[in-house]
């Protein structure tokens, strides 16, 4: 009530809060609640036959059991790389180390399905493995679980690597040297001292890249085969079969693991993480025996290796006039990526560019909220908020087609719903990244400066805002990123009027005009290179790895 | 067997990243720490003391030199393999592990039976007075009370030696005082030989047998706690340790083992072993040991410039011929202390005096 009536007193506040509150009702519940409604409500009555149809046979079934595996199978693969990775940098003291991190941060700044499209210039039926050194003798079978593995597990391993680095670094020294110091081996050390503090964050890893890999959509659709998954079918559900309350129930169905490993991660692992440092911790780190060292050398250099070949690849395909049938290098399909993707490239960067500077100042507005101000139902807007993030896209994208198809909320079309879109999905980057710089900031300059009669907008204006300002960016810089790269739920908004890059290459790749694909694949990679480059210079620095925290949720 | 620890030698460079350019860390150090006793380097930040002793541990290699724990000459044994036990600063308690698994630690990586491994924590906590607390984990624990079990885990694998670094110094002052006499208790009962770094010159004075002052990687003296105090033998040491006023003299005649020094305010006689006529020098007078006088008695003349009161007792700076001197002097309740710009006598006993050497011009 105290509070209730503190913010009564601050209108400006008050406006602020009921704004916010309205429109995250509007674009994340409200859209979510149209799936599942579709996916229940038949001719106005409830019913679950829908999913009755979905569940009951077990070839129906199939989606959601290889959807489960996959994300089961990338989880362990991409924690176990990510954790090799890790683990090499922060204690075996392998050379290259800058090399290694940039290589292993990569994947995170390129759109997914890049991965895919290498996959098939290398290992696909005309691909540049299977036909140049296996003349065709031997098909590797990447279309389907198989290829799903290696470019999923290439694309979220660095989630799992910036995780465990951030785990191993936090680690205090003394704790392994005790342990070496009464005795322990350098095996045991590990076994018994760094293995199991490294638990909490494992955890949250696997659960991380599960939910990652169940909300990939790009490279599933490409590479999926007849390896039916959740994301893809319900998307096929409804643009192919314009079966709504089908896709919208296989949304739901999506959803379901998704958000249990996302709660489990947010308010069960998270708790579990040791923090150890107390003191001034020791000036040096145990390191391996060099024949370890050896080994983790070789086995981070394969890792990268397989990443600079599949980016080689994308760059070599872009250059190649007829992948696997002519290899004259030309530059015609640069030429016409601005010849007839202009369009594509224009839009994007429009969209993206409007999106991200409201995204970093809402998120930044949330996180001023939600630290420092008391308010009714303010866990109700940080758990909202986050929301998005948990969420996979696909589910995402048929909320915001079945939520914003009429009067007076008719969106479709136009480009206000892809920018609201992007908003609202990157939205979580913005307020991590507030909420941890605001944590550092002590609120007695905010008291001081409220004390000399500035209001709530005032103080955050001339006080907080410049203190964050960092941060800010950075969280600019990730949603930027991301709104490049995003194609799971855009795929449902797109228009005529209004088209993404993304989606103009993954058409590319269904018709087969690879090489295209890979020229506009590497423009888009270039334009997000060089907004970051921009933003860095502008700020002094973009924690490349900070994104990745925000990243791995 | 002999666990006496003994460094020839020892140097530690640390290569600096990317052309950074190398620090040397240890430069030369030699020392001998007897079996059982207790040895603290005491020496101002960055000086080198964490690096020496994780030498002895075994975590850093020394670029030169040797290390020997009795006869056998260890420099190349593996840290797990040399038996000496460390304890840290921020304490190293295992996070995950209750206070039990943690004493326990050592013995389960020896493969001691689970029987005797019980037993052993048990009485090691009972000598540490922490009875009771085996199924806690340390974060249910004290500072005072990690402290101990940080202890306990050190002490139950009977390790040759025993290694501190800056135990105490997240511990509240109180604590401290009380920490470092139980520190000093259990080693002299178990006559452990150990090697306790800190910056900090009370605990250095109370805790050990020998002091080891330390300044930028060198050994600048070894010597129990009263010949650091009263004896320095350098500048460096005579400033690190207490406080002292210095005044720049010349020897002017040596007779006797005492030195006739010639400073601003004149001559006086002073023990001295090892110095030449010519020899430039300070002069080295310990505030405690000035008292004052009324003004005309005394050996010198001067004014009061300041005074801080303390208590007990009071820090006068008294103006002496254009120089002023640190004094102390206790304050019996009651009495008026002196006040600014007060005339007074200093008085001093010259055998209290002590002279380092001066370098540069006079
Ligand atoms: N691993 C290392 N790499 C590079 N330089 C180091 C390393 N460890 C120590 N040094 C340097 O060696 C010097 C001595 O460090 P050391 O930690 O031994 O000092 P110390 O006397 O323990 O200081 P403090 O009282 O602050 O703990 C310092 O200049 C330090 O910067
Ligand atoms: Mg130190």
């Amino acid at each position: 009530m105290d509070g209730l009536r503190k913010i009564l007193r601050e209108p400006v506040l008050a406006a602020t809060i009921g704004v916010i509150a309205v429109s995250l009702f509007l674009f994340v519940i409200y859209p979510l609640f149209k799936v599942f409604q579709m996916s229940v409500v038949e001719d106005g009555r409830f019913t679950l036959h829908v999913y009755g149809d979905l569940l009951s046979k077990a070839f129906e079934r199939r989606p959601l059991y290889n959807s489960l595996l996959l994300g089961t199978l990338v989880a362990l693969a991409g924690t176990a790389v990510g954790y090799l990775f890790a683990f090499a940098i922060a204690r075996a003291d392998v050379p290259w180390k800058r090399f290694f991190r940039v290589l292993a941060t990569f994947p995170i700044i390129s759109p997914p399905f890049v991965l895919s499209l290498a996959a098939i210039l290398l290992l696909g039926r005309k691909g540049f493995i299977t036909r140049m050194l296996f003349q065709g003798q031997w098909d590797p079978h990447i279309y389907g679980l198989r290829g799903l593995i290696l470019v999923e597990t290439i694309a979220f391993f660095p989630t799992a690597f910036l995780i465990m680095l951030g785990v191993l670094q936090a680690i205090d020294p003394a704790l392994e040297e005790s342990s070496l110091n009464l005795g322990a081996t350098r095996w045991q050390v590990f076994r018994t001292v760094t293995l199991p503090l490294s638990i909490p964050g494992l955890a949250s890893s696997l659960l991380v890249l599960f939910v990652e890999s169940l909300a990939d959509f790009g490279n599933p659709i490409i590479l999926s085969g007849n390896f039916h998954v959740l994301s893809v079918q319900a998307y096929l559900h409804i643009t192919g079969m314009v079966d709504f309350s089908g896709g919208a129930a296989l949304a739901v169905i999506l959803l379901l693991p998704t958000l249990v490993a996302f709660l489990l991660q947010k308010y069960w692992v998270s708790r579990k993480s040791y923090v150890t440092v107390t003191g001034k911790p020791s000036p040096g780190r145990l390191s391996v025996d060099p024949f370890t060292r050896r080994l983790l050398t070789v086995l981070c250099l394969g890792v990268s290796g397989l990443i600079l070949l599949f980016y080689g690849t994308v760059v070599f395909g872009s250059f190649v006039t007829l992948w696997g049938a002519d290899y004259t290098l030309t530059v015609k399909h640069y030429v016409s990526v601005f010849l007839i993707g202009g369009r594509y490239l224009r839009d994007t960067v429009i969209l993206a560019s409007l999106a991200t500077p409201i995204t970093g100042i809402l998120g930044m507005i949330i996180a001023f909220l939600v630290v420092r101000k008391q308010f009714v139902g303010k866990g109700l807007m940080d758990l909202t908020s986050m929301l998005t993030f948990a969420v996979p896209g696909t589910v995402v994208g048929i909320g915001y087609i079945l939520a914003f198809n009429e009067r007076p909320l008719l969106l479709t079309g136009t480009a206000a719903i892809i920018v609201l879109l992007f908003i609202f999905r990157n939205v979580p980057v913005g307020i991590r990244a507030g909420v941890a710089a605001l944590q550092q900031i002590d609120p007695a300059i905010e008291e001081a400066a409220t004390n000399l009669g500035a209001g709530s907008g005032r103080t955050f204006a001339t006080i907080t805002l410049p203190l964050i300002t960092p941060a800010f960016f950075s969280g600019l810089a990730y949603s930027f990123v991301r709104c490049m790269t995003a194609i799971s739920a855009v795929i449902f908004v797109v228009s005529g009027r209004w088209n993404l890059i993304t989606i103009a290459i993954l058409g590319l790749v269904e018709n087969a005009d690879l090489s295209q694909a890979a020229a506009f694949s590497l423009v888009l990679i270039a334009i997000v290179l060089l907004a970051l480059g921009l933003i860095q210079v502008g700020v002094g620095r973009v924690a490349t790895s900070q994104m990745g925290y925000e990243a791995a949720g | 067997m002999s666990n006496a620890v003994r460094l020839e030698r020892l140097c530690k460079v640390f290569e600096g990243r990317g052309g950074t350019g190398s620090v040397v860390a240890v430069d030369d150090v030699s020392l001998e720490v007897k079996d059982g006793s207790l040895v603290t380097l005491l020496g101002p930040s960055g000086c080198g003391k964490t690096t020496v002793l994780r030498m002895i541990a075994g975590f850093e290699a020394p670029t030169e030199g040797e290390v020997f724990i009795g006869d056998e000459r260890i420099t190349a044994l593996p840290a797990n393999k040399r038996r000496t036990s460390m304890v840290f600063q921020s304490y190293g308690l295992f996070p995950h592990m209750t206070v039990f698994d943690n004493v326990g630690y050592g013995l389960r990586i020896r493969k001691v039976p689970a029987p005797e491994i019980r037993a052993r924590v048990r009485s090691m906590l009972e000598l540490v007075g922490l009875a009771g607390t085996e199924g806690r984990l340390p974060s249910q624990l004290s500072g005072g009370q990690q402290q101990r079990v940080a202890l306990a885990r050190a002490l139950i694998t009977e390790p040759r030696v025993l290694l501190f670094d800056e135990p105490l110094s997240n511990l509240d002052a109180k604590l401290r005082v009380q920490m470092r006499l139980e520190i000093r208790r259990l080693q002299q009962r178990l006559q452990i030989t150990s090697v306790y770094v800190t910056h900090d010159q009370d605990e250095a004075m109370t805790l050990s047998d020998q002091v080891v002052v330390m300044h930028q990687g060198r050994i600048q003296q070894v010597g129990t706690p009263q010949e650091i105090y009263s004896r320095p033998r350098t500048l460096f040491v005579a400033d690190f340790i207490g406080k002292a006023n210095f005044l720049a003299g010349t020897v002017r005649h040596v007779e006797g083992g005492r030195a006739d020094v010639e400073i601003a305010q004149g001559r006086v006689q002073v023990p001295a072993e090892g110095f030449r006529p010519g020899d430039m020098v300070w002069l080295l007078l310990r505030p405690e040991a000035i008292g004052l006088a009324p003004a005309g008695a005394g050996r010198w003349q001067g004014r009061i410039a300041a005074a801080t009161y303390l208590g007990s007792e009071i820090f006068y700076e008294v103006m002496v011929g254009g120089q002023t001197l640190l004094v102390k002097v206790g304050h019996p309740q009651g009495a008026t202390p002196l006040g600014a710009s007060d005339p007074v006598g200093v008085a001093f006993d010259e055998g209290s005096l002590h002279l380092v050497p001066r370098e540069g011009t006079a």
